[in-house]
């Protein structure tokens, strides 16, 4: 019996002294940590997305209290995060707009690609897009393996009906993991009121990336875009088409006069503006800012839309300083 | 001087001869994982002789008037992660509040040693080399010391294999083995030192 009490009371009473050494020790050398840091991580959706750009909700939170990092880099919790942070640190929350993301591919599904072989491989793009230069003809579309959809943590990426690819605009968050997991770049992340998106990536020559879409919406940078926004958002870069975000005022100029419908525009169905006649000063700004010019009046006269000119951007609506315009 | 002479031939035998890394191949893992960087090998080098000398203090102690007398040496294994995991703690909580800047620095590597293998070896060594008190201690620094000249030359190896071309396949883990095994090869030569 000995042979075995005496080495387990001792090993006990050894452990015991050290756990009660240290039960003292946590209490006597006990270091506050700032209450604010732990309140935070609460808050944080505690994803772990790294959208922050710091480890983790932890390193995010000790940052915004001990480096005073932005308040608005949570992109999982958006505006909502950011206003219960600004009210645990005590200062005001500049809420920065949302992203969604946007997959600039309308190809990839059953119905709509070109196949060059079978793909049987591993099911992740990455092994997908470097097989021969990927199983869709073409070099630069979507390779359908669904890395996006695994590497969404809100479920905010579906696979609909004909195998192709949907952000739901409701669930996105704008963590950007999806981007990241793109091995050929398609997802961009947009301002969730950016409407007009161009939904390729082929800087192929045109001829060449109409014939490899299988979906045949591709960019053939014709140029067509560039010369008819009214803003100068559009440039042609190696026969593609990109979108400037920070100057698109959602016209849909662009997505009505692309000849292979490579441009989406995702405000469906556009409504025209009209003018309430009582509440209009003529002030002429919303004819100013109009980029098709289909607002009419004189200077303290009510305005008038051309209804066949609207285009339905609403930038009178954002403009009008007595919110005499509404949509019909 | 004989005592003087004793502690530079346990110094020569301990980092060079009998390495703890290349020639005992202990604690291998903060070795590879913690030689990316300079400073952060040389954060980790420091707290781990600082651990490694105390705990080889800690556990002759705990061996000569515990385990010794009450005839249980073949649980030297449990009692010894037992004192060298408290130990640590302890000491990572003491640092803490009484020198901020230090705990800064070695803080994030403390956690991290407190099972090291290389700490627990050289306490196990320590009792079977049949070492004294004072030699213990000096054993452990030593021990340290090694660990910390190794971990350095491997993380200034990789440092500099950052900006050389690696073929694809061996960036990385693969090549930090490789020069892993030839520092090893390398410090087979020492052991054809004749000391004393």
């Amino acid at each position: 019996m000995t042979i075995i009490l005496i080495p387990a009371l001792l090993i006990g009473a050894l452990a015991a002294v050290f756990g009660l050494v240290l039960a003292f020790a946590s209490k006597k050398f006990h270091v506050d940590v700032d209450p604010k840091i732990e309140q935070i991580i609460e808050v944080l959706p505690s994803a772990n997305c790294g959208a922050c750009a710091f480890s983790g909700c932890a390193g995010y939170a000790e940052a915004i209290v001990q480096k005073g990092a932005d308040i608005t880099m949570c992109a999982p919790g958006g505006a909502d995060v950011a206003k219960k942070i600004a009210e645990i640190m005590g200062v005001k929350a500049s809420s920065k707009e949302r992203n969604i993301a946007v997959i600039h591919c309308q190809s990839g599904g059953y119905n709509n690609t070109f196949f060059r072989y079978e793909y049987k491989g591993i099911e992740t793009c990455k092994a997908a897009a470097v097989l021969a230069g990927g199983p869709n003809l073409c070099n630069w579309g979507c390779v359908f393996q669904n890395d996006c959809v695994k590497a969404c943590k809100f479920d905010a990426i579906i696979v609909n009906e004909e195998g192709l690819r949907v952000v739901l605009e409701d669930k996105c968050t704008g963590c950007g993991a999806c981007m990241r997991a793109c091995p050929r770049s398609l997802i961009e992340m947009v301002p969730v009121s950016k409407k007009v998106h161009v939904l390729c990536a082929s800087r192929d020559k045109g001829p060449i990336a109409k014939k490899a879409c299988g979906n045949s919406t591709a960019c053939i940078g014709c140029g067509i875009c560039s010369k008819k926004c009214p803003v100068q958002a559009i440039t042609i870069v190696n026969n593609l088409a990109i979108i400037d975000y920070t100057k698109c005022i959602n016209c849909g100029i662009c997505a009505q006069a692309c000849p292979t419908k490579a441009i989406f525009d995702r405000k469906q169905p556009r409504k025209k503006a009209f003018i309430q006649e009582d509440l209009c000063i003529g002030c002429t700004i919303c004819a100013k800012k109009c980029p098709v010019q289909a607002i009419s009046g004189e200077l303290k006269q009510a305005h008038k839309v051309d209804a066949d000119k609207c285009v339905g951007c609403e930038v009178c609506v954002e403009k009008c300083p007595k919110k005499a315009i509404i949509m019909k | 001087m004989e005592f003087i002479s004793k502690i530079i031939i346990m110094a020569v035998s301990a980092i060079f001869i009998n390495n703890f890394v290349l020639s005992r191949f202990l604690g291998l893992c903060p070795y590879l994982g913690v030689s990316k960087k300079l400073d952060s090998a040389f954060g980790m080098g420091m707290a781990v002789i600082f651990v490694m000398s105390l705990a080889s203090a800690f556990t002759w102690i705990i061996n000569q008037y515990i385990l010794i007398p009450a005839g249980i040496e073949y649980l030297r294994t449990i009692a010894f992660i037992l004192t060298i995991a408290s130990l640590v703690q302890f000491v990572e909580m003491f640092i803490q509040k009484s020198a901020p800047a230090l705990y800064k620095s070695l803080g994030v590597y403390l956690p991290l040693i407190t099972t090291n293998c290389a700490v627990l070896g050289v306490a196990v060594i320590n009792i079977g080399d049949k070492l004294n008190f004072i030699e213990s201690i000096l054993n452990g620094f030593f021990g340290g010391l090694g660990f910390t000249v190794v971990l350095l030359m491997m993380a200034g190896i990789r440092e500099r294999l950052e900006k050389a071309e690696v073929p694809e396949s061996m960036q990385g883990m693969p090549i930090a083995l490789i020069i892993a095994g030839c520092m090893a090869l390398a410090f087979l030569g020492f052991s054809g030192l004749k000391l004393g």
